[in-house]
């Protein structure tokens, strides 16, 4: 892709983080952390999803499963074997990527459009497993009483203006992975794996391989949002982890821009906050958003950062004709 | 032998022929849904996840017929599917034929949103609870200890004269020749002068239909439930990549091989175990031959 992407730039991304970090100072409401911790849990999610859909052009219909591991691994270390939560969320996280090595193992052996099938399958089987397996994940009752993050370096992060800092550092973290991993020749070989594998591979890179680690990274950064997602709700049930989740994530995702570094924060801010607003919205959410689906990918499929690219590309286009007119 | 002669010993062969019974009835109802995902690949290359939704909604359209209307069973079934049908061919005029040059990620998203709507919509027009179908031949039929439901009779049969209806109507006349054609060689069938259009909004009639049926079909013998889409969508995808995508006898054969190994392992191993177990097949399959049983076109 060679058009310029919609790019805040290192110190655009700056000044958004120093913003948000901003925001607990100004001493709002519960409701507004609520709603900006969720953003962000939410805004990672998207990115995993993203660095598949986005950056290798495959659509892993299992990221709430993933997500579902990644906060039941935190839920059931902290509450039932005791661990610290910061030792517990490094801990679902590699039990996110491993999943998602032993998933991309089997379903990387399909070719195209059935990878996605296979995936919405494991998604299903995902949420079924945390569903029916009472001793572990207590099953329909759900897992009660997660305890929330503990302190760290003296600092007590259990409380709801610190732990929007553990969400926020964590987003942070995930943006700043995501787009290292862009830049390197790995993301550049994922990329090329998107404009067409055969191409690819006749370029040397490795597709099989790749598509894996591109794999457990996505799954690790949603086991990373569920994390932080355990610690913060303290309530963890199985239907947080199916298809719906991630169909509604994928929406947040396509409304900002597939692909891009921004989209998934910007669709996720927008979307979420959108839905949170509008009380009358929420109960009939999928009625606005299956349709609204549909409408994004026929008229706008490169999101609003997308749209916002186009825009600079006409302008920059613009003014290089503007040039040549004087010359 | 000593193990398959226990096994005998132990659950008699008329619990077994029951079972086989049950099996059969189910495997037609699977077949009859996976033949239209697979006829829709096929020609539009589309894994339309849509239609789970299109088969549930062929049931509510079954049950509003029957309790609004007050139609008898087969009039409420012939309406599911031919509502259903130009509902479809709807879909694809008004979403996938215009997505059919943009990458295939997008019209399987679309395909995601409207099954989103759909179950929405039901469940706000129809309430998120059960409903039920009454049997429209109540009673049983007893063939020398082994006991079956008239209604699985009627699936059976049903299933078995849809099916070779619509392979007629592939293999003898010139509309379902143009659908063989295109899932052949699309280029080829355009050249030759088929009319891809058309062609591609017939498929999509003929696959909402054929879930409708399927739909109302079983409507009697399970329960009638939003959610029932979802379930059914992850077995006939299971179904077609095990038979290869846009097989047609690929789809009948996986249908079949799907319910005898859920019948069975439900009835012989662990009824909880049933659902997950087409998974498990599928998973086994793509491990060992990736392409599927039947390879397409064939």
């Amino acid at each position: 892709m060679n058009r310029a992407a919609f790019k805040p730039g290192p110190w655009g991304w700056l000044v958004i983080f120093a913003l948000a970090a901003l925001l607990p100072l100004l001493k709002p409401g519960g409701y507004v952390l609520d709603i900006g911790i969720n953003i962000m849990i939410w805004a990672m999610l998207a990115y995993g999803l993203n660095v598949m859909l986005g950056y290798s052009g495959l659509l892993s219909l299992a990221h709430a499963g993933f997500f579902g591991i990644g906060a039941y691994a935190v839920g059931i270390l902290t509450l039932k074997a005791h661990w610290s939560f910061w030792l517990a969320l490094p801990a679902g996280v590699l039990i996110s990527a491993l999943g998602g090595l032993l998933l991309g193992l089997v379903a990387f052996r399909t070719r195209g459009d059935a990878f996605a099938i296979f995936t919405l399958g494991v998604g299903v089987i995902l949420q079924l497993v945390i569903n029916k397996w009472d001793a572990l994940t207590g099953g329909n009752e759900g897992l009660n009483g997660v305890p929330p993050a503990t302190s760290l370096l003296g600092i007590d992060f259990s409380k709801g203006a610190n732990f929007y800092y553990v969400a926020l550092a964590a987003l942070a973290l995930t943006v700043l992975v995501v787009a290292r991993t862009r830049g390197s020749v790995f993301g550049r070989s994922l990329v090329a794996i998107r404009g067409g594998e055969d191409l690819a591979r006749s370029a040397g890179i490795d597709v099989y391989t790749h598509k894996l680690r591109a794999l457990m990274l996505s799954t690790a950064i949603a086991g990373l949002a569920g994390g932080v997602y355990a610690a913060y709700v303290g309530f963890l049930g199985s239907s947080v982890t199916g298809p719906v989740t991630t169909f509604t994530v994928l929406l947040y995702l396509l409304v900002g821009g597939v692909g891009t570094l921004a989209g998934p924060l910007l669709g996720t801010a927008l979307m979420y906050g959108l839905t949170q607003s509008l009380k009358g919205l929420q109960d009939y959410q999928y009625i606005v958003f299956g349709p609204l689906l549909v409408l994004l990918v026929m008229f706008v499929p490169q999101g609003l950062a997308g749209l916002w690219d186009r825009a600079q590309a006409r302008r920059v286009a613009a003014r290089t004709e503007r040039t040549v007119d004087h010359a | 032998m000593r193990g398959a002669a226990f096994i005998l010993w132990r659950l008699s062969l008329t619990t077994f022929l029951q079972q086989l019974f049950n099996a059969l009835a189910l495997g037609g109802v699977y077949a009859l849904v996976a033949l239209g995902l697979t006829l829709v690949y096929g020609v539009m290359r589309v894994p339309n996840f849509a239609h789970g939704g299109l088969y549930m909604l062929g049931a509510y359209f079954a049950y509003a017929a029957l309790s609004g209307l007050g139609v008898p069973y087969v009039a409420a079934l012939l309406l599911a599917a031919a509502g259903v049908a130009l509902l479809a061919a709807l879909l694809e005029r008004a979403v996938f034929y215009p997505l059919r040059n943009a990458p295939h990620v997008h019209s399987m998203i679309a395909a995601i949103g409207v099954l989103f709507f759909v179950e929405a919509a039901v469940q706000l027009i129809w309430g998120p609870d059960f409903k039920q179908i009454a049997e429209p031949v109540p009673g049983i039929v007893n063939l020398g200890g082994v006991i079956i439901t008239w209604q699985r009779v009627l699936v059976i049969a049903a299933s078995v004269l849809v099916v070779l209806g619509l392979n007629y109507f592939l293999k003898r006349t010139l509309t379902g020749a143009t659908i063989e054609a295109m899932s052949q060689n699309r280029e080829g069938a355009r050249l030759v002068g088929v009319n891809v259009n058309r062609v591609g909004m017939l498929t999509f009639a003929i696959s909402g239909g054929l879930a409708a049926a399927a739909a109302a079909l079983i409507a009697p013998i399970i329960s009638v439930a939003p959610s029932m889409g979802e379930v059914m969508n992850l077995k006939v995808f299971a179904i077609i990549i095990l038979g290869g995508m846009g097989s047609v006898p690929g789809a009948i054969v996986g249908a079949f091989l799907l319910a005898l190994a859920e019948v069975f392992g439900g009835f012989y191993i662990n009824l909880d175990f049933a659902d997950v177990i087409g998974f498990a097949m599928l998973v086994l399959v793509l491990a060992i031959k990736p392409e599927g049983l039947f390879r397409r076109g064939t």
